[in-house]
């Protein structure tokens, strides 16, 4: 770049601006300003053609006003105009004020364009440069369209001056990150790769920012740089800090186009070639080796150059997750840097031990480190340190070390920074559910959380101790002994009586024998709290008094005589009012066995994610959770909530259904899986393990060969979708007809055993999925069943699959018949269950126009081809529901076909093997008589009645 | 009431502050200077409000004088105040400029104290004030004791603004009716809106506790007058030039009672200058000037202006000080301007044409010719044409107000109304005098 000449200081600009800086007020310099722009008007209107000189000077006195924030609407031309000139200051100006004032005005662009042409295709280095800079600087989609082809071929040119080359590599890229569709790289592809080997350190800097962001977009195609960036780096890597001369920067060579390198080959996974892979091994281990090396300046430049090149070289390490030399090498490095005095690099420490925490390979060797890094969370300074901190024990738990750093994280929370407290809590809650070895130690642990940090957890951490209390029967007395005794405290937190209020309610009777702890001292204990809560939470505890006086009869008048105190049942708040006034009368008319029946003990819930780890995952926790690894779980919060008395009718064959596919696994490292969402234990689901990433290993392993309809969550929508029509579990009869219009669910279930279903069917072929759950903690022996063998042990509390294919050679009308034998504690078992396989199942829908439908509807009007029945409805009717279910049945839905709109038209072709069924279906619903006509017409005449029978028992 | 008041340079650095409410902390000082000095959009309200903090400026020449409250004040009264406070300062020191008060800042504290007591207001009359605030600090201590009692009877009792036993030899009054005229007038010559606000400020040396009593043409009193003697001539003859004032306010001076009674202004005057009355009137205005413009534009880079002015008033009288002002568009160029009389200049960073004419007698007209040559610029925006504007400077009342007596009874002295020497001014100023063109 040439120095500015002697001549060029331009006076007058300095004068204007020492003038605009005397200013007093900002009226004075409005007014200066005024006169300057009135001059440079005038100039520029005056017939004398001005210099170049004094073009350039109005110019930039322009550009100075602008920046001072003043409306500049002239000038554009005299600047274009300079673009012309020969004099590097005058190009220099007009592009200056090109890049900051142009607006996409079209004359202008047109002569700019021009311009910049011209310079790009001069011999001059300088100029091309400073065109180069005006197209980055705009970087506009209008520049992408002039230039994106100029540019690469300046880039690939051999004669072109490296300084030059440099800047069209940049400036590609600028063009590339606004408009990528206009960069086509194609052709020069491979030269572009090439420019990674030229002999000038800046042209390889420059241009493997370019690459790097192009790979990104397009891997294959620069696969070929992998080699080089390889080589390169090995280059860079053994020469020793002289070599490189300009590029050397504080002893360490070429610091930044190393960490350049090594990104850019973070975009690819490990190079096939053994070759290459060997040279960049050990490229890495240098880059290890010289870590340990003593430094050879004191200056702080030295080492951050140093240290950044070895953090990058650490990322591709953890990147390629295949070298547990490596991986343990850099776990080590970065051990030492925990203890550094620098707070940086201690963080980054941390930051990159997270990551390296998930690799199978170093996950030991990172917990190696745990007492230093329990130590940084308690004594560290920097509050964003303690919380990487706080990141990388959460990482590194696993069962081994689980109590310790619980219970670590559990003192920390009592001084931890408020704003990282919520998250620390979800934190703690999901490792103590995660790695809970006995569920004592669980509830001890959240009740311990509820007690220190009541205010940072949120619902979703109690409603799971509550559901992780209801479903283990073993933890429930302990639980109850253990709120009991945390409610004792003079202040508790709202929380702690929530989950107190719950827990009594349900199984207070469990410490009842303790005279300290006598049903009136339990009442009295969680009344005392009642003024204190919120209407939610009174709510809450108003339901567990009416539970009390089922539990504990004696103390029916003490709690009547609360629900009729003005407070509660005159209260303003209709909730509660309606509560109590509900609960008052319920216990005083209902008898001792309907009082049993409605405030039955709640049902074990279903299992289903964690919540708390889909909230987890909503905050971002950096390095917690991995992405993608949990499907997004519904939120469990209605199902406590819901916990009222007069839902629990309907409730438990609801949650029941939904619980078989989620019983225990008999896989060990599962053994917690009660905690975790959908899983299907069978080999035939299982999918292929994940990386160590997955937190809680329990990736949702949807069944490899399932529908799509089988995805795990869906499951519950259908569940709850059909909810009121469900009738009780238990009953296989029952059971059977649920399965007309659906077909996933439980068909049986007693106190031992749980048999769930998930069939599919296509065509007239099927497939079922049977899920043998056991329920108690005991093993069943020589379990088998008369359709295939199974395994004939079922450990207590696990699951085994057993799948059925089906074919459907011509049309039935009775289910085939499952036999389930199994030995539990040496009585035999014996049970006849009806598969519900029914001829509906082989329907193929068929969309049909009105007119179709009834020429058909006529052709089968012979008496023995048409069914009818006129039935009472069973259940409420509505709209919604009924369609779900004529859908369920697999017929198509027509709509617009029959003239009431009330009534329902459907059409289908069952396929069997032999042939294929025409079926056309009527529904008439009568709202008033609460009545249905249903008539079938089918061209075989036993389907039309048997699928009459099926589904009069559905509506 | 006002919790502090502060007075900064145009760099926003603090040259006075005085804290008089402990509600007020010294980080007000700071916002202030933030919020509204260095604020990035100039600040147009002068009543800002930060952090519950209420500050009322008023600006002179670069000075800014801010006065900060945190309780719900009356505005009106604080910016009263505030140009009471103006007014005592120019009275002691002359021009408030930066230099004038870092040079005066012990007069000033001392000022303040007297002024401002716990943030309510208290005497600010400047004939009172200076019998005990000097600016040779020496003198008051060679006051004798009975000076001072005289001082402090007279601040605490019923006259304040007023102490006995004042001489003089020739008893001399002045009287001033000062106007200024402000006027919207579309193209055409139509009136968008026109108003009058005047002030009577009087010089009074008279000897004694003078008794004056202050008659004009006010519409009211003269009807009254004329229903009272409904064969009198002269009051139906002076009927028709009375005026409507819309609304007035009176020096603490002036008996309200009277007023309010017998709408009649009588009242003891303090000594020396000071504003009698305020007023404003919006019927029957006589308008001085009229302005009539012309543009064409010529093409996209020539402008042609003319503007001719009419003198509106008895030829006898002569105008001063003649200023129209001519806004020119954003992109002038250059300009060549005629004219028959007065100068005109081209004024680039005003962005205007300043015509200036020294004199005009009254039923003349004069013009101005321009032709603006416009560069041709990238934006589509049109010229908003804002309206112009004229400075003037007339001997007479355009709101017609007329002084038809003044009368002074002094019963213990022996003078009389007659001995008194009157005089009366007229000045009528421009106030916004726009033309849209």
């Amino acid at each position: 770049m040439p120095a500015v000449s002697k001549g060029d200081g331009m006076r007058g600009l300095a004068v204007f601006i020492s003038d605009i800086r005397n200013c007093k007020s900002k009226e004075a310099e409005i007014k200066r300003i005024n006169k300057e722009l009135a001059n440079i008007r005038s100039k520029f209107k005056g017939d004398k053609a001005l210099d170049g000189y004094s073009k350039k000077k109005y110019v930039c006195k322009l550009l100075f006003i602008f920046l001072l924030g003043h409306d500049i609407d002239f000038g554009h031309m005299e600047a274009v105009n300079l673009l012309s000139s020969n004099k590097y200051t005058e190009k220099q100006i007009g592009y200056l004020f090109i890049s900051v004032l142009v607006n996409s005005n079209s004359e202008l662009i047109r002569l700019i364009n021009n311009a910049i042409k011209n310079d790009l295709s001069s011999r001059n280095p300088t100029f091309m440069c400073l065109a180069l800079h005006c197209i980055a600087n705009v970087g506009s989609r209008e520049m992408a369209e002039a230039f994106a082809g100029e540019i690469p071929r300046i880039l690939v040119a051999g004669d072109t001056m490296d300084s030059v080359k440099q800047s069209a590599a940049l400036c590609l890229l600028r063009l590339y990150k606004t408009s990528p569709d206009l960069v086509l790289m194609g052709e020069w592809t491979s030269r572009v790769v090439h420019l990674l080997n030229d002999q000038h350190m800046g042209v390889v800097t420059a241009a493997i920012s370019l690459i790097t962001c192009l790979s990104q977009k397009n891997p294959d195609e620069f696969k070929t740089c992998v080699s080089l960036a390889v080589s390169r780096l090995s280059r860079i890597v053994s020469s020793a800090s002289t070599d490189l001369q300009d590029y050397t920067y504080y002893f360490v060579p070429a610091p930044w186009l190393s960490c350049k390198l090594l990104r850019l080959l973070q975009c690819y996974p490990p190079p096939e070639d053994g070759a290459v892979k060997g040279r960049l091994v050990e490229c890495l281990e240098t880059i290890l080796n010289k870590a340990q090396e003593p430094p050879k300046s004191k200056k702080v430049q030295h080492s951050n150059a140093k240290n950044a090149i070895l953090f990058e070289a650490i990322a591709l390490i953890i990147h390629y997750d295949s070298e547990p030399n490596l991986l343990v090498r850099a776990c080590n490095q970065l051990g030492q840097f925990l203890q550094h005095r620098e707070t940086n690099l201690r963080y980054l420490a941390l930051e990159s031990m997270c990551t390296l925490a998930s690799s199978e390979f170093s996950h030991e060797a990172v917990k190696t480190h745990i007492e230093t890094v329990i130590n940084a969370l308690k004594t560290e300074r920097d509050v964003s340190v303690r919380q990487r901190a706080a990141d990388l024990l959460y990482a590194m738990c696993d069962r081994s070390n689980a109590k310790q750093i619980v219970a670590e994280m559990l003192s920390y929370l009592e001084t931890a920074d408020y704003s990282i407290r919520e998250e620390m809590v979800l934190k703690v809650a999901i490792l103590a559910e995660k790695y809970a070895v006995d569920y004592s130690w669980y509830v001890d642990t959240i009740l311990n959380l509820i007690r220190i940090a009541g205010d940072y957890v949120s619902e979703e951490v109690w409603y799971r101790v509550i559901q992780i209390v209801i479903n283990r029967d073993d933890v429930q007395g302990y639980a109850a002994k253990t709120v009991f005794e945390a409610l004792q405290a003079p202040a508790c937190h709202e929380n702690m009586v929530k989950v107190g209020g719950y827990i009594l309610g349900e199984f207070g009777n469990l410490i009842a024998g303790d005279p300290r702890s006598s049903p009136l001292v339990q009442f009295n204990l969680l009344h005392s709290k009642f003024h204190l809560c919120s209407v939610p939470t009174r709510a809450l505890l108003l339901s567990a008094y009416i539970k009390f006086i089922n539990l504990f009869p004696e103390t029916k008048s003490t709690i009547q005589e609360v629900l009729r105190c003005d407070s509660q049942i005159r209260n303003s708040d209709v909730e509660l009012q309606q509560r109590a006034v509900e609960y008052l009368k319920l216990s005083s008319i209902a008898s001792t066995d309907v009082l049993a029946t409605v405030l039955e003990e709640m049902p074990p819930f279903p299992e289903r994610e964690s919540s708390i780890l889909a909230k987890l995952k909503k905050k971002k926790g950096p390095g917690a959770v991995s992405a993608g690894e949990l499907e997004e779980g519904k939120r469990e919060g209605g199902e406590v909530n819901g916990w009222e008395v007069n839902q629990q009718k309907s409730e438990p064959s609801q949650e029941n259904a939904s619980s078989l596919t989620t019983s225990p696994s008999p896989t060990p490292t599962a053994m917690h899986l009660s905690l975790t969402s959908f899983f299907f234990p069978s080999s035939l689901s299982q999918s292929t393990p994940s990386p160590s990433a997955d937190l809680l290993g329990l990736r949702s392993a949807a069944p490899v060969s399932a529908a799509p309809v089988s995805a795990g969550s869906l499951l519950v929508d259908v569940f709850s979708e059909a909810g009121p029509a469900a009738s009780t579990a238990g009953v296989n009869d029952d059971g059977f007809l649920r399965f007309v219009c659906k077909n996933n669910g439980v068909l049986f279930e007693n106190q031992l055993l749980q048999i769930g279903i998930k069939s599919e069917y296509r065509q007239n072929l099927g497939r079922m999925y049977l899920f043998y759950g056991n329920k108690t903690s005991v093993q069943f022996v020589s379990f088998s069943t008369t359709l295939k063998p199974v395994d004939p042990l079922v450990e207590g509390g696990a699951q085994v699959q057993q799948v059925i294919n089906i074919e459907c050679l011509s049309d039935f009308s009775d289910a085939p018949l499952l036999n389930i034998k199994f030995r539990y504690g040496g009585a035999l078992q014996n049970l006849s269950l009806k598969l519900p396989v029914t001829i509906n199942k082989f329907f193929q829908p068929t969309e049909m126009s009105s007119h179709d439908f009834f020429q058909r509807w006529k052709q089968l009007s012979q008496p023995q081809q048409e069914a009818q029945k006129i039935f009472k409805a069973n259940h409420p009717m509505d709209t919604e529901v009924l369609k779900a279910k004529l859908l369920g049945l697999g017929t198509a839905l027509l709509d617009n076909v029959d003239p009431n709109p009330e009534n329902f038209v459907c059409a289908g072709v069952i396929q069997t093997k032999a042939q294929q069924i025409g079926c056309l279906l009527r529904l008439e619903p009568n709202a008033q008589a609460q009545m249905y006509r249903l008539t079938l017409r089918s061209s075989k005449d036993t389907v039309a009645k048997r699928l009459c029978e099926l589904l009069s028992e559905q509506f | 009431m006002i919790g502090g008041l502060f007075i900064y340079n145009h760099k926003g650095e603090v040259l006075i502050s005085r804290v008089y409410r402990d509600d007020i902390g010294r980080n007000a000082v700071d916002a202030f200077r933030v919020n509204v000095i260095h604020a990035r959009q100039q600040v147009r309200s002068p009543v800002t409000n930060i952090a519950r903090t209420s500050f009322f400026h008023v600006k002179r020449s670069n000075i800014w004088l801010a006065a900060v409250t945190k309780q719900n004040v009356n505005a009106a009264m604080v910016f009263e105040f505030l140009y009471k406070m103006c007014d005592v300062m120019t009275a002691y020191f002359g021009k408030i400029s930066e230099e004038n008060i870092k040079n005066n800042f012990v007069l000033i504290y001392e000022l303040l104290d007297e002024i401002l007591d716990f943030g309510y207001p208290q005497n600010s009359e400047t004939g009172a004030l200076k019998t005990f605030i000097t600016q040779q600090g020496i003198k008051s201590q060679h006051q004798t004791k009975e000076e001072q009692s005289q001082i402090t009877s007279q601040v605490t009792g019923q006259i304040g603004w007023r102490r006995e036993g004042i001489k003089y030899r020739r008893n001399e009054l002045f009287l001033d009716v000062l106007e200024s005229v402000n006027l919207l007038m579309s193209p055409q010559g139509q009136v968008l809106s026109a108003h009058v606000s005047g002030r009577v400020v009087m010089k009074s040396y008279l000897s004694g506790m003078p008794e004056c009593k202050f008659g004009m043409n006010d519409k009211i009193v003269i009807d009254k007058q004329g229903k009272a003697g409904a064969s009198d001539e002269a009051g139906k003859s002076s009927g028709k030039q009375s005026i409507a004032i819309d609304d007035c306010t009176f020096h603490q001076c002036v008996r309200l009672s009277k007023f309010d009674s017998e709408r009649s202004i009588s009242f003891i005057p303090p000594d020396g200058e000071y504003e009698l009355m305020r007023y404003r009137t919006t019927k029957d205005i006589i308008l001085p000037f009229r302005v009539i413009p012309l543009v064409r534009e010529v093409g996209r880079t020539k402008l042609e202006v003319k503007v001719v002015i009419k003198s509106n008033f008895k030829p006898s009288l002569l105008a001063q000080k003649i200023e129209v002002r001519i806004p020119t568009p954003l992109n002038t160029s250059g300009v060549q301007v005629i004219c028959m009389k007065g100068k005109a200049k081209y004024k680039a960073s005003e962005n205007a044409i300043v015509w200036k004419i020294k004199r005009m007698a009254g039923m003349k007209e004069s013009q101005i010719s321009a032709e603006i040559e416009l560069l041709p610029t990238n934006d589509k925006k049109k010229w908003a044409r804002p309206p112009i504007s004229m400075n003037f400077e007339v001997p007479f009342a355009p709101s017609g107000l007329k002084v038809r007596y003044l009368k002074v009874f002094e019963s213990k002295l022996n003078y009389s109304d007659h001995d008194v020497i009157k005089w009366v001014r007229y000045i009528g100023r421009s106030g916004i005098y726009e033309t849209r063109c």
